[in-house]
């Protein structure tokens, strides 16, 4: 026996949507207040995260106050341009979320399939720029063309057509104690992207806890399970979708356009 | 009146079958019994499940206390590398009963004392416990806010006790419960144990988060009609503030521990000064965190006290709103003073704003002491076993609160930073002030909880073992605190042999004391009277329902129609003062007589 057994035993319509038919717990005195009692907790839950990151965002704060110069280089070694498309796609897909919450709302449902798939897309694609042209170049020393810091590196090789240069001793730039390349002007310079790396990567997994999320949400849409009256999941996955974005916008010009 | 006005009271929406029954009614097989239990949504049972698991704990990190407290007997080791220590020896370190390898054992075995008492016992003790089970019935509720979350975060908790006991069995964590960089990413690097004991602790803050949050959106919108936030029992205001802090402070440790990881992992050198980092910021982000945290240990400390006195004394609490906003503005202030525990590693200006901040705290808490004995003055006092917590909750505690003024001082501080003075301090705190209230409060609650009456007399003479035990084992470490011997040693110099004997004597009695409230407990169960629905003439709403309660609290929505604490007007429903007699009987019968 649990006191979840709401959903046990439904007077409506069996034919009708499943949405229509949602009844909620029964320690909630409506269905209203259980949807305001969710996005309350969830709200709480989103302000642990916030302070989640607040760490990193004050490990960044003290020691770009005590190591400046390694803070300008490190930042300088990032390419706006990839940081740029990122937040262009994280924009993207808070649209198509916020916009498959209002088709839910009113009824719209294959616009709202529509753009929860294109925020997942958003999403990979968000993951793909991120380990495809930043992280896998970086740690093995292979770098995009973009770059504008390559044009003075001369021990450089081709690759694919010269879209890739690859970097002679350069050791590639991972975080910690194994960071090592010969040109680095800064001995504090580690820090800056063990700082980079802790964050960045702490966000893409907050960026595929939210695909996952988001994909639950789209699974459950093709049983009806959301509709008008009851669409507190898609509600839910677009508060976590948001806050996910909102941290990249801090991350972005913190970790690529402030030299 | 009545706590449930009947004529205003919908019928329950599932009142048939078997929701009338009690919560502890068990159909069916011992198997399905078991599923059941393991599967529940039901806040009661989980409290239930939380109060066994704390318990065991409480046994585990008792044990531990009890080891050190052996080692220290004399100035020179008696157990570490001769008897318990061989058995972590021979896990880890070959080398056979060096002072060393004694050294090395004492270390683990405080680690663990300290680790499993704080992150394991006390600070889910009340609130996840008694807290998970009373919280929604005080305030009328069927449930909390989020019932499969709440057995959600009763697993995170289980699993990661499991991974801190697995770190100990692998062969033990020598850092301290505090974790502290450099040498936490630099110690036992060939065996993870400080890795898993660190994301042990990591997977226990989730375990709070979610329980805090799920508290905090039942008290705003579950409350029962009728109950507004100053009709709400005190025990609400204070586990409420808990979940304020355990929502707000829980996630900096979480990073903290996960960038620990990280360093210990990548040797990514956020902490580690020789890479660039800084230890001292490791300190104030552990401490943003830890501080909090002891609120969020002693808050509900505080909220059971307010419930023990009112009830026992039988009166309105005194400056009901005064000692509800004290609860908010100790979780607020808590927040501000994490610095003090740096004073000998931050600059002066710091140092001198976060001593100030400090003594802030003294305020709130000095009103609620203040109001509980304000209460207590000519209130019909019943001596029994919960309001004999609540007293020496209440000296334990004072001696705790005023203790702390010389540490939060600059420059006495300097003289007793990390000595045993620190450590008879926060013992005074933690263990005179939350495990007190603790025990209090599962005496108060226990006819609620399981319908059996335990045996008062055994219980008073426990009570009273553990008080003087309790100040047997931490006076002594006052005096030698104040005259340097440091904190974490497993040697000293004999001049300080006759305290530590002392103060390892209190704990033995301290342990017989427990020993003697688990008996008494468990035979009440067996062989207990049963209880009444309102043994002790309270007003709060679980005093209303049955003992125990039935799986859905209540028969009817109840709609509150008095304050929690108007003894003066009231007559407590379901009570006969004829079962358990006050002392003052003039007194009940007026209060019978609606004076």
């Amino acid at each position: 026996m649990t006191t979840l057994d709401a959903h046990t035993h439904n007077p409506a319509d069996p034919n009708s949507p499943a949405f229509a038919r949602y009844k909620h717990g029964h320690h909630w005195r409506s269905q209203a207040e259980e949807f305001d009692g969710t996005k309350l907790g969830f709200w709480l839950f989103l302000s642990t995260e916030v302070l989640l990151f607040a760490g990193i965002f004050c490990a960044y704060a003290i020691f770009r106050m005590l190591y400046p110069e390694a803070w300008a280089e490190g930042s300088s070694q990032l390419d706006w341009r990839f940081g740029g498309a990122n937040t262009i796609v994280l924009l993207l897909s808070s649209y198509t979320m916020a916009a498959a919450i209002y088709s839910c709302q009113t009824g719209k449902f294959a616009r709202m399939r529509i753009n929860l798939l294109i925020t997942i897309a958003c999403g990979i694609l968000f993951l793909a720029i991120k380990f495809l042209f930043e992280y896998t170049p970086k740690w093995s020393g292979w770098f995009f063309f973009l770059d504008p810091h390559l044009a003075d590196v001369h021990h450089t090789k081709e690759a694919l057509g010269g879209l890739f240069k690859f970097v002679e001793g350069y050791g590639g730039k991972r975080p910690g104690q194994f960071f090592d390349y010969p040109f680095a002007k800064d001995a504090n310079i580690p820090l800056w992207w063990s700082v980079y790396y802790c964050g960045t990567a702490l966000h893409a997994l907050h960026v595929i806890i939210g695909m996952i999320l988001i994909a639950r949400v789209y699974l459950k849409s093709l049983k009806m399970t959301y509709g008008p009256t009851y669409y507190t999941g898609v509600e839910i996955a677009g508060l976590y979708w948001h806050l996910v974005d909102l941290i990249w916008i801090f991350l972005f010009p913190l970790l690529y356009l402030i030299h | 009146m009545s706590t449930i006005d009947t004529s205003r009271a919908k019928p329950h929406a599932a009142s048939h079958g078997h929701h009338d029954e009690s919560y502890l009614a068990s159909r069916g097989s011992l198997f399905s019994n078991i599923w059941d239990w393991c599967t529940t949504v039901d806040h009661k049972k989980i409290g239930v499940m939380y109060l066994f698991a704390v318990l065991i704990l409480f046994f585990i990190g008792g044990l531990a206390a009890i080891l050190v407290r052996l080692e220290l007997f004399e100035p020179t080791r008696v157990v570490g590398g001769k008897v318990v220590g061989s058995l972590f020896q021979s896990l880890t370190a070959p080398e056979a009963t060096s002072t060393a390898a004694g050294n090395n054992w004492y270390n683990r075995t405080f680690t663990l004392h300290g680790a499993i008492m704080v992150f394991m016992v006390i600070v889910p003790s009340v609130p996840a416990s008694l807290g998970n089970f009373f919280l929604p019935i005080q305030i009328g509720a069927k449930d909390v806010a989020f019932p499969r979350l709440n057995l959600l975060s009763w697993y995170i908790y289980v699993i990661g006790s499991i991974f801190a006991v697995l770190s100990i069995i692998l062969g033990g964590v020598d850092t301290g419960w505090t974790f502290y960089t450099p040498y936490s990413t630099l110690t036992d690097l060939g065996f993870s144990r400080v890795a898993i004991m660190v994301f042990a602790v990591f997977v226990l803050g989730f375990s709070s988060i979610l329980t805090g949050l799920n508290f905090v959106v039942t008290v705003h919108k579950l409350r029962a009609p009728g109950m507004g936030w100053f009709d709400m029992p005190l025990f609400i205001w204070g586990v409420y503030s808990t979940a304020i802090i355990q929502v707000l402070a829980t996630p900096v440790i979480g990073i903290t521990l996960l960038l620990l990881c990280m360093e210990r992992l990548f040797r990514i050198g956020i902490f580690d000064p020789s890479l660039g980092g800084d230890p001292v910021l490791y300190q104030h982000f552990f401490w943003f965190y830890s501080h909090p945290v002891v609120y969020v240990m002693i808050l509900p400390g505080m909220a059971i006290i307010s419930e023990l006195i009112a009830v026992h004394a039988r009166k309105r609490i005194f400056g009901y709103r005064a000692v509800a906003f004290a609860s908010l503005g100790i979780a607020a202030v808590s927040f501000l003073v994490w610095g003090h525990h740096m004073f000998t590693g931050m600059g002066e200006m710091a140092s001198f704003i976060f001593s100030g901040l400090t003594f802030l705290v003294a305020i709130p808490t000095a009103v609620k002491v203040f109001n509980w004995i304000a209460t207590l003055y000519k209130g019909s006092i019943a001596i029994n076993t919960p309001m004999l917590y609540a007293l020496i909750f209440l000296f334990l505690f004072t001696i705790g609160g005023l203790t702390g003024l010389p540490l939060a001082t600059l420059a006495t501080d300097v003289h007793l930073h990390d000595s045993y003075f620190v450590v008879a301090h926060f013992h005074y705190v933690m263990m005179g002030g939350t495990i007190m209230a603790f025990v209090g409060g599962i005496h108060h609650w226990w006819p609620k909880m399981f319908g059996k009456m335990y045996a008062e007399k055994p219980a008073m003479v426990a009570a009273i073992l553990v008080f003087i035990g309790f100040n047997l084992t931490f006076i002594p470490q006052f005096l030698m605190g104040a005259q340097g011997m440091p904190r974490r040693y497993a040697s000293y110099v004999d001049d300080f042999h006759i305290y530590h004997q002392l103060s390892t004597y209190g704990s033995f009695l301290l342990l017989v004391g427990f020993l003697l409230h688990a008996f008494v407990l468990v035979h009440s169960l067996v062989a207990g009277k049963k209880a009444p629905a309102n043994p002790w003439g309270g007003l709060t709403l679980e005093w209303a329902t049955d003992s125990p309660p039935i799986a859905h609290n209540f028969h009817h929505e109840p709609i509150v129609t008095h304050g929690p604490y108007d003894y003066d007007s009231v007559v407590p429903p379901h009570w006969d003062p004829k079962d358990y007699p006050l002392p003052d009987q003039k007194q009940v019968a007026q209060i019978h007589a609606g004076h």
